[in-house]
């Protein structure tokens, strides 16, 4: 073990760092987009079957086919870490925004009302009231998110992003069931840190009733 | 001549072909408090929600202080209408200080005086000091109803609608927020609509009134009236209300 370590082990830490860095760049865009497409989807509610569909629809290509399709794409194809990060935002982006739709929509709507009678602006309405009542909802969302990225990533390194799956495709390839290891139980680790954390705040951030 | 505080001229509302309102026309003086009183879907809620532009007639006027709510940019109308609903009305994610002074807060008021009238608001409905860093869900039914009419009243409103404040409390509780509104109706002279189904706490706290059926007014009535009116309408109400029981 020891040896193995010495061997993998600043591999294994970079490789860490690049995985953490791809899910991390990603879920920032996917919630930079998610949570205020969520909030227009509340506004106009005609616009809310198509968009959720189309997220749906990114959700159920498969990732290494989502990485192959995007490779001819202009400005994407000759950067790995940007196309996988741009897949990742597909990925991402349907928990946090059917969440955010969701979440605020669930919100009892007498509140609302007294929003409303209150004199609330639209956008009070939003910080007062909405997102305060729908955020461990939307966190909820944010948490599944993150826990797919950080297993959707370890596809990347089929297309040289790099990240944790970069060991993982070289122990599938030489038959090195301790390289897949050393690259699988630091992903579901981070995965499950993620997962942990996130819990953490969503549990908080329940508003008792 | 009296100044109205409340006008509804010839409203109606009709939604998906069916007439919530039809022609109501009512005046509600400055300074007094009418009930609106009547069975489910008699249009009461809907008519107290026309006030605050909740609900747009979709025909006739409806004035506050002689100014069309229609022609009025609804924000301001709305925070200058203190508004009290069942006890779900509070925001259950602040606390009972920032609940009350929520109208101050949307105004742009500093800090301390919103903390300052918050204080004030809760000696006026009978609350404890320490009840202002409480939430909601700490409260009783009561305590919260409390809270409620203090945040309606904390921007000293020109007008104050009630849609079945208490109807959620038990009896003797109910009783208890009866008497300190109707005292507290009494010393603001704030000019208040009140939608209730109970006759008896609309004789208690209103000065008249008003019978509403299938959205139409069927009386309207000083409060001193209504037991002895020929009415028929609202004699119907006042015998399902006071019915003999013979054990």
């Amino acid at each position: 073990m020891s040896g193995f370590l010495a061997r993998y082990g600043s591999q294994i830490g970079r490789l860490t760092f690049e995985h953490v860095w791809l899910t991390g760049s990603a879920m920032l865009f996917a919630v930079a987009i998610g949570v205020p497409l969520g909030i227009l989807l509340t506004r106009r509610e005609g616009l809310a079957r198509p968009v959720l569909g189309v997220a749906n629809i990114l959700q159920t290509i498969p990732s290494l086919a989502l990485f192959g399709l995007l490779l001819p794409v202009p400005f994407l194809g000759d950067h790995a870490a940007r196309l996988a990060i741009v897949a990742l935002i597909g990925y991402a982006l349907l928990p946090i925004l059917r969440n955010t739709y969701a979440g605020i929509r669930g919100i009892d709507p007498e509140l609302m009302d007294v929003a409303n009678a209150l004199g609330m602006t639209g956008m009070q309405r939003l910080f007062r009231v909405e997102l305060p009542l729908s955020a461990s909802f939307i966190l909820a969302g944010v948490r599944t998110a993150t826990v797919t990225c950080v297993g959707v990533a370890t596809i990347a390194a089929a297309i040289g992003a790099g990240g944790l799956g970069e060991l993982i495709f070289r122990g599938v390839a030489s038959v090195d069931n301790g390289l897949v290891l050393a690259g699988a139980v630091p992903a579901a680790l981070l995965a499950l840190c993620a997962d942990g954390v996130l819990g953490w705040f969503e549990k908080r951030l329940v508003v008792r009733r | 001549m009296a100044t109205h505080g409340v006008e509804f001229a010839d409203v109606s509302f009709t939604v998906g072909g069916r007439s919530i309102l039809r022609g109501v026309s009512l005046r509600v003086e400055q300074g007094t408090t009418t009930a609106l009183l009547g069975r489910s879907g008699s249009g009461k809620t809907t008519l107290l929600r026309t006030v605050n532009a909740l609900v747009r007639p979709t025909g006739g006027h409806v004035l506050v202080s002689g100014r069309d709510v229609s022609a009025e940019d609804v924000i301001p109308l709305r925070r200058g209408i203190g508004y009290v609903i069942q006890e779900t009305g509070l925001f259950p994610h602040m606390t009972v200080e920032r609940n009350i002074g929520m109208t101050l807060e949307l105004a742009g008021r500093r800090r301390e005086e919103i903390v300052k009238r918050a204080t004030e608001m809760l000696h006026v409905v009978g609350l404890p000091d320490d009840a202002a860093q409480r939430y909601p869900w700490q409260l009783s039914g009561g305590q919260r109803q409390r809270v409620g009419v203090a945040r309606a009243l904390a921007n000293e409103p020109k007008v104050l609608l009630m849609d079945e404040p208490f109807g959620a409390l038990d009896p003797l509780t109910r009783a208890e927020m009866q008497t300190m509104l109707r005292e507290l109706l009494r010393r603001t002279g704030v000019t208040t609509l009140i939608v209730t189904h109970d006759l008896d706490e609309a004789l208690y706290l209103a000065d008249r009134v008003v019978l509403l059926e299938d959205g139409a007014v069927v009386a309207d009535l000083a409060s001193a009236e209504v037991r002895e009116s020929s009415n028929e309408a609202m004699r119907a109400y006042v015998a399902a209300t006071h019915r003999e029981v013979t054990l």
